[in-house]
Parts: C-alpha cells; structure tokens; sequence
C-alpha cells in the first residue's frame, strides 16, 4: 500500500516536472521561428531590391540593344539567312557565243594533210552562227566532295547538239595534296586541253589540237594528282579513262587509255610566273577509231578506221608578266607546246571496195604553237600565234594512206593568227581575229568576229 | 644489286622524310589573301606562325591570278584569312580546290573570313551584273574601319585559340596588347582627323565606304560608272561639270588602281590627287599603315 502510494507521487512529479519543461521548450522554439522569419524576410527584402534592380538593368540594357539594332539595321547589315530552299542551289554560270566567219577556201574543203581528222575538228559554218554556248553547274557537295556539270549546245550541220562536257566529281578533304576526281572531264594532257574553250585566247583551237584530238580530249574516268608540300609549285598525276572517245576509240572493256603528267611552276619576283609541264597519253587498245577521209565526190563516203595502239608525249610552257604583279591594267602571257604522236596498227577503209582497202600504219605525227597576248590596257588585248605541224606516216598501201588523209602530200601545214580584242567587264568580251591559214595546199584567209559573253556566278580562271 | 636496290629505297625514304619534316613544323603556316590580314596574323600570332600574303598593296584582290606559287602556299597552309564576301572570289575557290589540302576548306575552322565576323555596309538590294561588279554580301572593302578590324581581331584570336589551343595564353595576350595599342591610335587618329571631318572627296572605285563613315568624309561622285568598269571619257565630262556645280576637295584613287583617270581629273579641277595606300606594306604593322595612310590624307588636305 505504502509502496503504490510512493510510486503514484513519483510519478506525478515527474510528469508535472515534465510538463514545465515542455513549455519553456515551445517558447524557445518560437523565438527561434520568429528570429527566423526576420531574417527571411529581411533577405527576401534584399532579392526584390536586387530584382528590382536587375529589371532596371536589364530595361537599360534592353534600351541600348535596341539602339544598337537600330543602327545597324539602318547601315543595312541584313545577313542573308540560309533557311531558304534555294540558297543551297549550285553556281550557274551561262556561257553564250556567236560568230560571225569569213572563209577565202570553201571550209567543206578543209583538211591537214598527215592527219586524220575526228571528233569537232575542222572549220565551222561560213557567215553567222552560234558557237559553243556552256551551261556550267557546280557547287561544294558536302565537306569532302565538290561537283560540277558543263551542257555544252553547238551547232551541227543545221542541228543543234547537247554534249555532256563534263560531269564529275572531286575530292575536297584527301588531304596530304591529294585530290581525286572521277566522271568526265578535260584531261591534263598538255596546258590548254583543260581549259574551256571560252576561256582560250583564240577563237580556234592550235592546229595540233585539231589534230590530234579533234580540239580537246575528254573522257571518262578517274584522276588522282598530289601537289609536293614544296614552295615550288610541283604536282604529279595520273589518269585512267575508259577509251572509248577520240582519240582513242573502240568499246574497250576496263582501262582503255591513261595518261601521266607533271607540273612544275613558280614566280620569279613579284611581276613574273611560269609553269613547265610534262604529259603523256597511252592507248594500246584502239579499235575502230574513225574519222573523216577525203571527200570522193558522189556517193557514200569512205570512212577511215585506225586500230592499233597510239602514244602521244606532250610539253608545255607558260609564262606570263603583269607590272608589280597586278594584271588588272596590263599583262603579258606568252605559252609554247609541243605534242609528238606515235601509232602502230592498220588503217581500213570503211564503206570501200570490194575487197576492203586496208594498209599497216606507222604514224608519226608531231606540232607545235607558240602565242603571245598582251593586253596593253584596261579594256584592250592583241595576241599573235603561230602553229605548225610535220608528219612522217608510212603504210604498207601508200594510196589507201593518202585516201585516209594520212599522207602529207609534201606539205607541212603552218597558220598565222592575230587578234584584237574588246573586254567592256570581265564578264563579255568582242574579239576580231585573222588567220593565214596554210592547213593545206590551198592558203585560206579567215575572219571571225565573235562574243562572248559569261552569265551568272563569277568564274574563277585557271593559271 | 639488292645493295643498290635498298640504297634507293633508303634515298626516296629520306627525301619522304624530310618532306615530312617540312610539313610538321611546329609553327602555324597563315595563308593571307591580303597584306591587312596577314598583318593582324602577324600581330596574333607573334611567332608561332609564320605569315603569308598572297598579294601587296599594289594588287587588285578582285583580279589575281591562280599562280601555281599560290596553289603551292595553300597546300602547306595551316590557317586561311581572307576577306571573304566575294571579294576573291575569281581566285580563292580554285586554289582551295587544286591545294588538296583538307584543313582550310570551305566551312573548317582554319577557314577564316573577315567580312563573317562584322556587319557590311552597302548590301545591294538589287542584284544585276548591269550595276557593275557588286558584292551581293555587301562592300567587303571593311579594313578601312577601325572600330570593325578590331571586331575582327577579336574573331581571329579567338580561331587561332581554337587552332592552336597550346598557345592561347600568347594569342589572348597579344589580342589584349593589340586592343589596348589599338584603342589609343584611334583616339588618337580621331583627334588628328577632326579637320578632315565634312570633307568632300571624288574616289575612283567605291571602296572607300568605311572609310568615308568613319572620319565623316563625304563622297561626291564616283570615276567608275559602275564597280569594275574602266571609267569612260563620258562618264568622266559629267563628273567633271558636276564638280563645277559643287567642288570637292581631293580625289582618292587606292594605290593598286590605274591612277590615269584621277590625274586627268586632277589636271582639269586643280584638286590634289591621294592615291592612298590601301593596304599595309610588308614590313607595315595596322597601326604604322593606318599612320602612313591617314597623314597622305591629312598632307593633301592642306
């Protein structure tokens, strides 16, 4: 009994004691609360002036931005924006071309004694006509690959002809002087064989471009060149082509022609440059090349086919001078090449006989030109050119050589050209030009006057 | 005979080696378009790299030829800084596509245009080659105005970090060197030009824009009819009897440009002539050139 009575006293003292003890606890906790919300709202206090004084920056800030935009849009500074469709579009430039010919011979007439004619040599139409007008697309690919198009639209016989010049593609990102190209394209054989027609200083092509290969040589293939990490300019290179377009010729399967060319080149001072280059043109496997023989009055004409393999070595100089290097106002390029043709094999004329006239052919055709331009102001340039070419052919049949053109019948064909020309912008220019023309027995006097005229993207010239 | 053949093999491998070793210099190898950039390069770089300008002050960089010695400089080139905005646009493209080199293409980093990194002027709302030869991104001729080769200066220390992260600290104290020397001349050139302030100025090829902005020079009339087209003896009587009405005060012609038609004009009006060095010479830093060409101003002026 005693003890319960101790325990219940026991017991309300404590939980009494510990009542007094939870009070004082909550007061604490309360001033703690309050000490806390002072202090909270002293610093949220803080952050509204500090926001308070962020946006009155900001506005000022803003202010001036607006200004600024304001003036730049009045110096019309508009950036183009590339999210239109069409700002990806390739360069287009336009080429257009027109003549007007003046011939002492009959231009049907004309032939080069030594050489059998192919592809689009020879003269074109008497009075006027259009020439090789170019539609030329191009433009980067991605970061590793650039591409280009050239349509070319000529006139033959009274049709027009679309050819696909060139179609190919390009390496951008070999690296290490590398390049790669592959499709159709101009080949480096010799110096103006990879320039566009438009871009040459005359309206013809040297003699022994007529030639050898019907003006210029393209073909399908691949090209790989590698520049030396020099200061000289120096690039090795080397081509594969199907072969089957003049001057080769044939369906060959696989490789039917390749080609290996060096460039050396550099400046001398500031005011000259120059570039020495060396090629060679190989096809073992031509069959049925064809060009144009004698004509034989009536009657369908007689067609001459060489099959056999054919080597052409090349070398080429040019140089060129411009007062403190700046070719704006004057400037002087002088170029040289030489191109030497070895063939062995059979020539047979087609459409001939019964029996076929044939002969075993050795040709050995060789040429050269050498040109100076100068053009002496602004606006104004002259050039002068002299081409010429020897032949040394031997056949088993001396008279089925001769009906294939390829006898030189004694004579070694020289031309004399001169021309003034008129360039109002770098985009159009008038040129008169005059020939001495000794291609063949019977000198022809030739006039042309012609335009020329680029539309669209800026070109970019080659050396 | 095997010895001989393995001695061949030990010759083409050395010169591949030293070839090698011409190309893996440790310093940068700048291709410059112009003198202006290659001048800053300079500048940026110190002697980490080694400078390159494609042409002098006495070249029109609208009209250079692809040379096979500038095919040669781009393929051993590490950076390109060029003007951009069409200005090379007849010979830049094509040496970029010969050079094989892949780090300085179009849209790499090592790709450095001026004209991106700064707002033009005279952008042509119309474009038609009858206006002659104009720059659809506008006048790239901006290395005329301080304020701007600053902006780009800025652009290209920066691309050169991005480059060549192991010399950054050089480029970045360069960069701030520059701009400190750089700010003072033009308060300096601002002091010294006020004179020249409301001027009126006939210029032969409008490529004086940035400049005419900046020290508040007005331009009167133009030599070419149109950018690019030689002037006429036409066109040359009118801005002749537009002078009578309203007389300028000096003709300005850039020193690559064929000075004929100025001196004629020069002849006829008593007017002094400038032909005024448009871009630094070799051994000309920004500031020595902005110097030299603001005092051939400031001397025609008196």
């Amino acid at each position: 009994m005693g003890k319960s009575l101790l325990m219940a006293v026991i017991t309300v003292t404590l939980f009494n004691s510990s009542l007094v003890f939870a009070s004082s606890e909550t007061d604490a906790i309360q001033q703690q609360l309050d000490a806390i919300k002072k202090e909270y709202g002293q610093a949220i206090k803080a952050l509204e002036d500090r926001l308070l004084k962020a946006e009155k920056g900001a506005q000022v800030a803003n202010d001036q931005a607006q200004k600024l935009a304001l003036q730049l849009e009045q110096s019309n500074t508009a950036r183009t924006s590339s999210s239109a469709q069409n700002s990806f579009n390739p360069a287009i430039s336009l080429i257009l071309d027109g003549r007007f010919a003046s011939f002492d011979n009959n231009p049907e007439d004309y032939e080069l004694p030594g050489f059998a004619l192919g592809n689009e040599a020879g003269l074109r139409e008497k009075g006027l006509s259009i020439g090789h007008s170019e539609l030329t697309m191009s433009a980067n690919i991605d970061d590793q690959f650039f591409g280009q198009m050239t349509l070319a639209f000529d006139e033959h016989d009274g049709e027009t002809e679309t050819e696909l010049e060139e179609a190919f593609i390009q390496t951008l990102g070999l690296g290490n002087g590398f390049t790669l190209k592959a499709g159709r394209f101009f080949s480096e054989i010799g110096y103006l064989n990879q320039q566009h027609g438009h871009a040459w200083d005359f309206s013809d092509a040297p003699l022994i471009y007529r030639g050898l290969f019907g003006d210029q040589l393209i073909d399908d293939g691949v090209q790989m060149t590698w520049l030396a990490p020099t200061d000289t300019f120096l690039q090795l290179g080397a081509e594969l082509f199907g072969g089957s377009r003049f001057p080769a010729g044939g369906t060959t399967s696989g490789i039917g022609a390749w080609t290996a060319f060096a460039d050396i080149g550099g400046d001398i001072g500031i005011e000259h440059s120059w570039q020495l280059g060396v090629s060679h043109w190989r096809s073992d496997n031509i069959k049925d090349r064809k060009s144009g023989g004698h004509a034989h009055g009536t009657g369908e004409a007689e067609t001459p086919s060489f099959s056999g393999d054919s080597k052409i070595s090349a070398l080429d100089l040019v140089y060129k001078w411009a007062p403190k290097g700046n070719p704006n106002n004057q400037n002087f390029k002088f170029q040289f090449e030489y191109f030497d043709r070895d063939e062995d094999g059979e020539v047979l004329m087609l459409n001939s006989g019964p029996p076929l006239e044939t002969t075993l052919y050795d040709g050995d055709q060789k040429g050269w030109y050498a040109q100076a331009v100068y053009q002496f102001k602004p606006q104004w340039q002259v050039g002068f050119r002299y081409d010429r070419l020897d032949s040394n052919n031997r056949g088993s049949d001396a008279d089925v050589l001769t009906e294939a053109g390829l006898d030189n019948e004694g004579h070694k064909p020289q031309r004399y050209s001169a021309t003034l020309e008129w360039l109002p912008s770098e985009f159009s220019r008038l040129r008169l030009q005059y020939n001495h023309d000794e291609s063949y027995e019977k000198t022809d006097h030739q006039l042309f006057l012609q335009y020329t005229m680029s539309l669209g993207s800026h070109a970019a010239h080659q050396f | 005979m095997i010895f001989h053949h393995w001695k061949n093999t030990y010759w083409l491998a050395a010169l591949l080696l030293a070839l090698c070793a011409n190309t893996a210099q440790a310093q940068l190898n700048i291709f410059a378009c112009e003198p202006e950039w290659a001048a800053l390069a300079r500048t940026l770089a110190g002697d980490t790299a080694r400078v390159y300008s494609a042409t002098t002050a006495q070249q029109d960089p609208h009209h250079i030829q692809a040379r096979p010695s500038l095919i040669a400089k781009v393929r051993r080139a590490d950076m390109l800084v060029c003007t951009g905005a069409e200005l090379e646009v007849g010979w830049l493209p094509l040496l970029l596509r010969k050079s094989g080199n892949a780090k300085i293409q179009a849209g790499q980093a090592a790709y450095f245009m001026a004209t991106d990194h700064v707002a033009l002027l005279e952008k042509p709302s119309v474009l038609d080659r009858s206006l002659g030869d104009i720059h659809a991104a506008g006048n790239p001729h901006m290395h005329l105005d301080p304020y701007r080769v600053q902006q780009v200066a800025e652009a290209l220390a920066s691309t050169l970090v991005t480059i060549d992260p192991a010399n950054t600290n050089n480029y970045q104290k360069n960069l701030r060197n520059f701009i400190h020397e750089w700010s003072q001349a033009i308060t300096q050139w601002e002091k010294q030009t006020l004179e020249l302030r409301g001027k009126r100025i006939v210029v032969n090829h409008n490529n004086w824009i940035y400049l005419e902005r900046w020290l508040g020079l007005e331009r009167l009339a133009v030599l070419e009819s149109r950018p690019g087209i030689p002037p006429s003896s036409s066109h040359l009587a009118k801005v002749l009897a537009q002078l009578k009405q309203k007389p300028a005060d000096m003709i300005l012609y850039a020193s690559y440009q064929n000075n004929k038609p100025a001196l004629w004009l020069s002849k006829k009006t008593g007017l002094p002539v400038v032909g005024l060095a448009f871009s630094p010479s070799d051994k000309e830093n920004l500031i020595q050139w902005f110097d030299r060409a603001l005092h051939q101003l400031l001397r025609a002026d008196l």
